[in-house]
């Protein structure tokens, strides 16, 4: 049973995670300060298995790996938005977190719903509101990556 | 197929005749950059990986400009790691305190980015480069490492928007009114996964530095990449920094484009971006008067020669207001010695500035120029999101290095123009 935490368009790396914190090389410590500058509360209340919910162009701005490594290592399962900055979907792609785009569910789902993901299908299932959401399908390509476990991976797979 | 200027140069550095619009493809790298935040994450994801040698000592870039010189110890200990990694390898492209400038302006300075070549870095303003003609992008710290290794890229062929230029820009109207504009036009994310391709009339005019800043930040309005046409003015730029060939390219005359935008320059205003977006777009008439307390001149966008001439023909023989702290910062070494010989320097000390070493410093909110609570500033940088410069409170104007200055002297946000 997920939790929720939903935020608007324009999430930008920069209140993902400050860069004052990117002096930190530690996952764990930049996750303790993951959100800091959007949701000041996030990183104390965010249990494993909770999904962040968010408008366009989520992770938008700095090239900053740290910013899906932060969320990631708050153990959050997954982000679903209606759109991505380029770089974040790159990124997500390249360290091995799940990231969803469906303009449907980015819309209907509210914080506080019980939600089910299902990356291979790319079936969102809202469990509060009895509803099923569809999710862009990754290129071929991009399945490979993901599936080798991250792009090194996958690099080293190849050779 | 017809094809953009970018899809040219993907295409041939995939080894393909032609590549459309989606295509998935690998493409070979020019260059692989990164910088002390982002290279010491791609060092680590190398090494982890078990990779022990990089595809060319020549075409990797490390760049320790972030933090530097060294703010903390944590960050004193993030240079020593790609130091290391540098020594190790032998890159030979490794520029420390003494030689660092701002990336994005040192690595065309230095002849590292020519038209035609295809560049990513661990930066999002590596678009840079796209002023030279060339395909370059932003990526993440596991791209880079992956760059190093292999020198290649997988890449999306991007759709582009075509920007049209048309007439001349006025009086203290620089690149970054146009770039602001425009992405006070189509958003934050009005180009996102697409090229900016600049072309019309209007391009001649602008020099290397303005469009620099135009392609600086075409990541503000989402894109992979903005790029200009190859011309007399990148040409004469080019001459003496490199030995290697440029390949010029040019989109077919029946290249499609999603969309097409033209701006007008002979009826732009100089342009402010108030918190906390780039597209959150004044013309200087609406913002003047607002008031603040720090003013920065630098960058990566706006701390070149033309930036730094234009905001000192305004301090020229006025001071800094009382309640001001103003920060100028040359992006180079070579910058900040051509400015001492041309006596800007004195200009700007003497009207009561700041004068630093290069660094990125206070842009991402790094050192040299921090906010405190409920602080504004006006600033020549590239983002005014919440908390970029200091504390959640604390907000920035994005401006020209002109409205900059003129600002500084006012004690508030100001028009060049109606300085006495």
């Amino acid at each position: 049973m997920a939790r929720v935490y939903k935020y608007q368009d324009n999430v930008d790396t920069d209140v993902i995670i400050p860069a004052r914190y990117l002096n930190e090389p530690d996952p764990a410590a930049l996750a303790r300060h993951c959100m800091e500058d959007i949701d000041q509360g996030f990183a104390a209340a965010v249990q494993p298995g909770d999904i962040i919910v968010a408008g366009f162009n989520f992770g938008c701005g700095s090239s900053r790996e740290h910013a899906p490594v932060a969320i990631k290592a708050c153990g959050v399962k997954c982000v679903i938005a209606k759109s991505f900055a380029r770089i974040f979907y790159r990124n997500a792609i390249n360290v091995g977190f799940p990231i969803m785009e469906c303009m449907e569910a980015a819309e209907d789902i509210e914080a506080g719903d019980s939600i089910d993901v299902d990356f291979a299908s790319g079936v969102i299932t809202n469990n509060t509101k009895h509803k099923t959401y569809q999710a862009e399908a990754f290129p071929e390509f991009v399945n490979q990556i993901i599936a080798a476990g991250g792009l090194l991976n996958s690099l080293k797979n190849r050779a | 197929m017809p094809m953009t200027m970018t899809q040219k140069i993907l295409a041939a550095h995939a080894g393909l005749d032609h590549v459309t619009a989606g295509q998935m493809i690998e493409a070979k790298l020019d260059l692989v950059l990164g910088n002390d935040i982002t290279a010491p994450v791609a060092i680590k994801e190398f090494e982890k990986a078990g990779f022990d040698k990089v595809f060319s000592t020549e075409k990797i870039a490390l760049v320790l400009d972030h933090s530097t010189p060294c703010k903390d110890i944590k960050s004193a200990q993030l240079c020593a790691i790609v130091r290391d990694f540098a020594n190790q390898h032998n890159i030979q492209n490794f520029f420390d305190v003494g030689t660092v400038g701002i990336e994005h302006a040192l690595i065309p300075e230095h002849g590292l980015a020519i038209a035609g070549d295809a560049i990513i870095g661990a930066d999002s303003h590596t678009c840079t480069y796209g002023a030279l003609g060339a395909f370059s992008t932003g990526i993440g710290s596991t791209d880079m490492a992956a760059g190093m290794a292999t020198g290649t890229a997988w890449f999306k062929v991007p759709a582009a928007i075509k920007v049209v230029l048309t007439g001349k820009k006025q009086v203290y109207v620089s690149g970054k009114d146009i770039i602001l504009h425009l992405i006070g036009l189509i958003g934050v994310d009005g180009a996102l996964y697409q090229s900016l391709e600049f072309t019309g009339e209007g391009v001649s005019a602008l020099s290397m530095d303005d469009r620099f800043t135009i392609s600086n930040m075409a990541i503000e309005c989402g894109a992979k990449n903005g790029i200009f046409p190859v011309d007399e003015k990148t040409m004469a730029y080019l001459k003496g920094r490199t030995d290697r060939e440029v390949r010029v390219y040019t989109p077919d005359v029946d290249a499609e484009y999603v969309r097409t935008i033209t701006i007008n320059l002979d009826t732009l205003r100089p342009t402010v971006s108030l918190p906390h977006l780039p597209s959150n777009t004044r013309t200087i008439d609406q913002a003047k008067g607002m008031p603040l307390n720090q003013v920065v001149i630098g960058s990566c966008t706006n701390g070149r020669m033309q930036d730094l001439r234009e905001a000192a023909a305004i301090l020229n023989g006025r001071k800094v207001a009382k309640n001001i702290r103003c920060i100028v910062i040359p992006a180079t070494q070579e910058i900040y010695l051509q400015a001492m010989e041309e006596g800007l320097v004195k200009i700007f000390i003497e009207s009561g500035c700041a004068f630093s070493t290069p660094t990125c410093g206070p842009c991402l909110g790094g050192h040299m120029g921090v906010l405190a609570d409920n602080e504004w500033a006006i600033s020549t940088t590239n983002r005014n999101f919440v908390g970029r410069m200091g504390p959640t409170t604390s907000m920035i104007i994005l401006s020209n290095p002109a409205v900059a200055a003129a600002s500084a002297v006012a004690g508030c946000v100001a028009d060049p123009a109606d300085l006495t």
